[in-house]
C-alpha cells in the first residue's frame, strides 16, 4: 500500500525549465506546490565547481548527469511492423536527470519559432496549395500565434540574460540582427559575445554570398546581469565546457542560475528529489487527477494528493506517463484515431568541417554553446520560396565551435587513417585548424511516426518502456540535402584546403548510434480540438482539465530551431492563463 | 534568499575578471597535485587488477599499435592508456552500470539501432581478447602480442572491418569498444590514469582544464600560447 501524504494545491512532475517556471508561477499565486524530480539535487556549488566540472570523460562521455539508461530507456524501431530494440547506450539523444533537467547541461542556443512555424499547415496550403503537403504528412497549426507568445518569449529571454542582437524590433529591421525573425517587443537583455574565429570566417563567407549573418542568441550572459527575479548572472568566459556540463561561472542560464534561488526557500514550495513518478492518479470518472504516485529514494510507494497536476518531464517521459496513467486515447497509426503518442518528430542535422592549413588558428576549444557563434536564417521556416524545392521546412545554418572536446569533437579528413601513426599525424595536423558548421533542420510529422508503450521491455520498476517508431521521410532527406549544399557553398567561400560533410542520404535509416539532437518532439501535441490533440492552447489536457502538460511533447511537428525558447514561451503563456483564470475558476479553459 | 544568493554570486563573480582569472589559473597550476595524475614513474610498474597477464599483454600490444609512439611523440602505452583501461573496468562503467542491460537481446537487430549485445565492457574485453588471441593463433600460430607489428596492424584491421571471425562476439563490436576506450584514455584528464604527462593534449594543442579564454576573446585567430593544465593542477 502506498503511503498517502497530506494534499497540496499542485504537484509538479519533473524539475527542469518548465517545472521551475510553473512552480514559480503557482507559488507566486499563493498555491502550495510540491515538485517531484526523479534525479538528484545539483547546483553550481558544489556540483559544477571548477576544476572538477572540466572533465570531458565524466560528464560528456560517461554522462554522469544524464538519466541512467540502466533504470529506464526507450525502445526504437524504424517501421510499424518491426520489433523495437532498446536504446541501450547513449547515442542519438540524451535525457537530462536531476534538478534543472536538460536545462542544466544544455548548450544555451535559444530561439523563438518563426511566426509561420506556428501556423504551418495553413501557411503552406495558402502559399503552395493543399497538394504541396504529402498525404501521409500530419502537420497541423499550433492553436496559439507568435503574437500571443511574444511577451512570453521576451520575458524568458530576460529571465535568462540572453545575449544577442535584435533583428526586428516592433516591425523595424535592425542592422546586425536576424532579419527573418518575428517582430520583437524588445532587444535582448545583454550584448553578444565576440565571435570566435570560425564565426568570423562564417560572417565573412556568408556576407560575401549575400546572406545576413548575426550572433546566435545565447543563454550565456555576456556581462554582469540581474534578471527580473533579482537573480544575478556573470559573464561567460568561453570556457568550452557548456553543452553536457553545468556552468561553474553562473553564466549559462539554467533553472539553478535564474529561477531556483528565489523559489527554493518559499514556505509554500517543497522539492523532493529522487522521486520517480509512476502514475498520475485519477478519480473514478477518469476526468479528474487527484494526485500522483511515486517511488521515493528508499523505494517506498508514495501518493501525493493534489488539486492540480503539472506534467513537466522530458518530452518522451510526458508521453509515457500519460500512457501509463491511462489518460487520453493512445494513437493508432492504422486507423489514425487517438492522439496520445501521435506526431513524434525529431530534427534533421548535418555537420560539416572545413580543414585549413596550419597557419589558420581556429582554436576550437574557445567557445561555448551559443556564445561567440554566428548563424544565418535564410534557409529556415518559409524564409525562402519552397515551390521549386519540393519540400516543407528548412534549417538554421550555424557555426559549431562548442568546445572542441578531444574525445568527442575531433574531425580529420575522411581519407585519414583511422588509427595508428597516420591517425596520430592527422589529429596533430588538423585539431587546431578545423572549423565546423552545422545545419539544424525541421522534421515534419507523419501518420506512421509515433510513440506507444513497448510490449516487451520494462524499466527497473517493471513498467513498460516507451517505444519510438521513427525513420526519415523523403521530405527530410531533401531538407538535409538542401541545407548541406548551402553549408558547402559557405565553406567554399572560406577557401579551406578541403571540406567534408556528414548528412543522411535517401535510403539511409535513422541511426541511434550517433548523437544528432536531443530535440525530440510531439506525442502530447497541442491543437484546436480533442480530435486532433492531447492539450489545448493553454497546455491543458482535454481529457483531464486539472492536468497541464509542458514541453516539446506539445509540438505538432518540429521546427528548424532549438526548442527551449518555444517550450518556455508556451509554459509562460500557460502560466499566465492559469494565474489569471484557472486558479479563480478551475475547469476547461477552452471548450471542446 | 534572493539577496543572499545575489551577494554570494557577486562576490564570486568579482573574482572572475580577466586579471583575477589569471590569478586563479596560476593557483591551479601551482596548486599541490593531488589524486590521479601521478608522475609517470609511479605508473611504470602498474599492476592490472582486472586484466590477466595474457590479457595485459594483448592490451599493451594493441594500444601500442592503435596509438604508437613515433616522431609525433609518446603513444598510448607511454600515456598510460593500458592502466586507464584497467581502471575503467573496475568502475561502474566497466560493469555496464550505465547501460540498459535487460533482455531479451536481439543480436540480429539492424546495426543502426545501436549496441545490442548482452555483454558489459568487462565481458566484452574478457571474451574479445581470448577470442582474438585464439583467432591469431589459428591463422599464424602465435598470440596477438607475439606477432610482428606489421602483422598486428593487419590483424587489428581485420577486427575493425570484421573480416576475422571471433568466437562468441562480433569482431567489429570488440574493436569499436577497444578503440573508443583507447582514445578516451589518451585524451581524458590524467586523473583517470591515462594521458600521462598530458601527452594526448600536447599532441593536438588542447589546453586541458584551463577553461578561461577571456584573454583570447579579442585575439581570435592568433595562436594560443599556453600549454595544458590538468584538473589536478599539473602543467605540461
Amino acid at each position: 500500500m502506498a503511503t498517502v501524504l497530506k494534499p497540496v494545491d499542485a504537484v509538479v512532475i519533473g524539475f527542469g525549465w518548465t517545472g521551475s517556471i510553473m512552480a514559480k508561477t503557482l507559488t507566486d499565486a499563493g498555491l502550495s506546490v510540491v515538485a517531484l524530480e526523479r534525479g538528484p539535487p545539483q547546483d553550481t556549488a558544489p556540483d559544477f565547481e571548477y576544476p572538477r566540472i572540466i572533465d570531458e570523460l565524466r560528464y560528456a562521455v560517461r554522462g554522469e548527469t544524464f538519466q541512467p539508461l540502466a533504470k529506464e530507456t526507450v525502445t526504437v524501431r524504424h517501421d510499424i511492423g518491426d520489433v523495437a530494440s532498446p536504446y541501450r547506450r547513449y547515442g542519438s539523444f540524451i535525457f537530462g536527470n536531476g534538478v534543472g533537467g536538460a536545462g542544466m547541461h544544455w548548450s544555451g542556443q535559444i530561439w523563438r519559432a518563426s511566426p509561420e512555424d506556428l501556423r504551418l499547415r495553413s501557411h503552406v496550403e495558402q502559399r503552395y496549395g493543399k497538394r504541396f503537403i504529402p498525404a501521409d504528412m500530419t502537420i497541423q497549426d499550433y492553436p496559439v500565434s507568435y503574437e500571443e507568445l511574444e511577451p512570453h518569449f521576451d520575458h524568458f529571454e530576460k529571465v535568462c540574460g540572453i545575449s544577442g542582437v535584435a533583428g526586428n524590433l516592433r516591425g523595424k529591421l535592425q542592422a546586425g540582427g536576424n532579419p527573418f525573425e518575428g517582430p520583437r517587443s524588445d532587444d535582448y537583455p545583454t550584448k553578444p559575445l565576440p565571435p570566435v574565429y570560425s564565426a568570423q570566417l562564417f560572417e565573412k563567407a556568408t556576407s560575401s554570398l549575400g546572406y545576413k549573418p548575426f550572433p546566435m542568441p545565447s543563454a550565456n550572459s555576456s556581462g554582469p546581469y540581474t534578471n527580473p527575479y533579482g537573480v544575478r548572472q556573470g559573464p561567460c568566459n568561453m570556457c568550452g565546457f557548456c553543452e553536457f556540463f553545468g556552468c561553474f561561472l553562473y553564466s549559462k542560464a539554467s533553472p539553478q542560475t535564474t529561477i531556483l534561488p528565489i523559489l527554493v526557500n518559499r514556505h509554500n514550495f517543497e522539492l523532493r528529489t529522487n522521486a520517480y513518478v509512476t502514475r498520475i492518479l485519477l478519480d473514478a470518472s477518469g476526468k479528474r487527477a487527484i494526485g500522483v504516485r511515486y517511488v521515493d529514494r528508499e523505494g517506498r510507494e508514495v501518493d501525493q494528493p493534489a488539486d492540480m497536476v503539472v506534467l513537466s518531464a522530458f518530452q518522451m517521459h510526458n508521453v509515457r506517463l500519460l500512457l501509463l496513467s491511462g489518460i487520453g486515447t493512445p494513437y493508432d497509426p492504422k486507423s489514425g484515431k487517438g492522439v496520445v503518442g501521435k506526431n513524434y518528430a525529431y530534427q534533421m542535422s548535418t555537420s560539416s568541417a572545413a580543414f585549413f592549413d596550419e597557419d589558420v588558428q581556429i582554436n576550437p576549444f574557445i567557445g561555448a554553446g551559443a556564445a561567440g557563434q554566428r548563424a544565418i536564417d535564410e534557409f529556415n521556416s518559409d524564409h525562402f520560396d519552397h515551390a521549386k524545392h519540393g519540400f516543407i521546412g528548412g534549417s538554421l545554418i550555424v557555426t559549431d565551435a562548442t568546445g572542441g572536446r578531444p574525445i568527442g569533437q575531433m574531425w580529420v579528413p575522411p581519407d585519414s587513417p583511422r588509427w595508428g601513426s597516420g591517425w596520430k599525424e592527422a589529429v596533430r595536423k588538423h585539431y587546431l585548424h578545423t572549423a565546423t558548421f552545422n545545419s539544424l533542420g525541421s522534421v515534419m510529422s507523419y501518420r506512421d511516426r509515433y510513440l506507444d508503450l513497448d510490449p516487451t521491455y520494462k524499466d527497473s520498476h517493471g513498467l513498460p518502456l516507451l517505444r519510438l517508431t521513427f525513420d526519415w521521410h523523403d521530405n527530410e532527406y531533401k531538407v538535409a540535402a538542401f541545407a548541406v549544399a548551402r553549408v558547402q557553398e559557405i565553406i567554399r567561400a572560406m577557401n579551406p584546403r578541403s571540406q567534408f560533410s556528414l548528412f543522411m542520404k535517401p535510403g539511409e535509416k535513422y541511426d541511434t548510434r550517433f548523437y544528432q539532437s536531443t530535440h525530440t518532439t510531439g506525442g502530447a501535441i497541442m491543437g484546436s480540438s480533442p480530435a486532433n490533440s492531447v492539450i489545448n492552447r493553454y497546455s491543458q489536457s482535454w481529457d483531464v482539465p486539472n492536468l497541464f502538460v509542458m514541453g516539446a511533447s506539445a509540438f505538432p511537428q518540429n521546427i528548424g530551431y532549438n526548442p527551449t525558447g518555444l517550450v518556455a514561451g508556451l509554459a509562460y503563456f500557460s502560466a499566465a492563463k492559469i494565474k489569471e483564470t484557472y486558479i479563480k475558476s478551475p475547469g476547461a479553459l477552452v471548450q471542446a | 534568499m534572493t539577496v543572499n544568493a545575489g551577494l554570494n554570486r557577486r562576490q564570486f563573480l568579482s573574482g572572475t575578471s580577466a586579471a583575477a582569472t589569471v590569478a586563479a589559473a596560476t593557483q591551479v597550476v601551482l596548486g599541490t597535485a593531488r589524486g590521479g595524475d601521478a608522475p609517470a614513474a609511479a605508473e611504470a610498474d602498474y599492476s592490472p587488477t582486472f586484466f590477466t597477464k595474457a590479457e595485459w599483454a594483448f592490451i599493451n600490444a594493441a594500444v601500442g599499435r592503435l596509438i604508437p609512439s613515433d616522431s609525433n611523440g609518446p603513444g598510448g602505452v607511454d600515456a598510460g592508456v593500458p592502466a586507464f583501461l584497467d581502471r575503467q573496468m573496475e568502475l561502474p562503467y566497466g560493469h555496464g552500470a550505465f547501460a540498459y542491460m535487460q533482455g531479451p537481446f536481439q543480436p540480429n537487430a539492424p546495426v543502426s539501432l545501436g549496441y545490442q549485445l548482452p555483454l558489459t565492457p568487462r565481458e566484452l574485453y574478457r571474451l574479445g581478447i581470448a577470442a582474438a588471441d585464439e583467432a591469431s593463433r589459428q591463422s599464424s600460430g602465435r598470440r596477438f602480442f607475439e606477432l610482428e607489428v606489421a602483422l598486428q596492424d593487419r590483424f587489428l584491421t581485420a577486427l575493425e572491418t570484421g573480416t576475422v571471425q571471433l568466437s562468441g562476439l562480433p569482431a567489429k563490436a570488440f574493436f569499436t569498444q577497444l578503440w573508443g576506450n583507447v582514445r578516451e584514455g589518451y585524451f581524458a584528464d590524467p586523473l583517470y590514469g591515462g594521458n600521462r604527462g598530458m601527452v594526448g593534449w600536447k599532441l593536438i594543442g588542447f589546453p586541458g582544464a584551463r577553461a578561461d579564454f577571456t584573454d583570447w576573446m579579442d585575439q581570435q585567430g592568433k595562436k594560443y600560447p599556453y600549454g595544458p593544465v590538468s584538473i589536478g593542477g599539473r602543467r605540461a
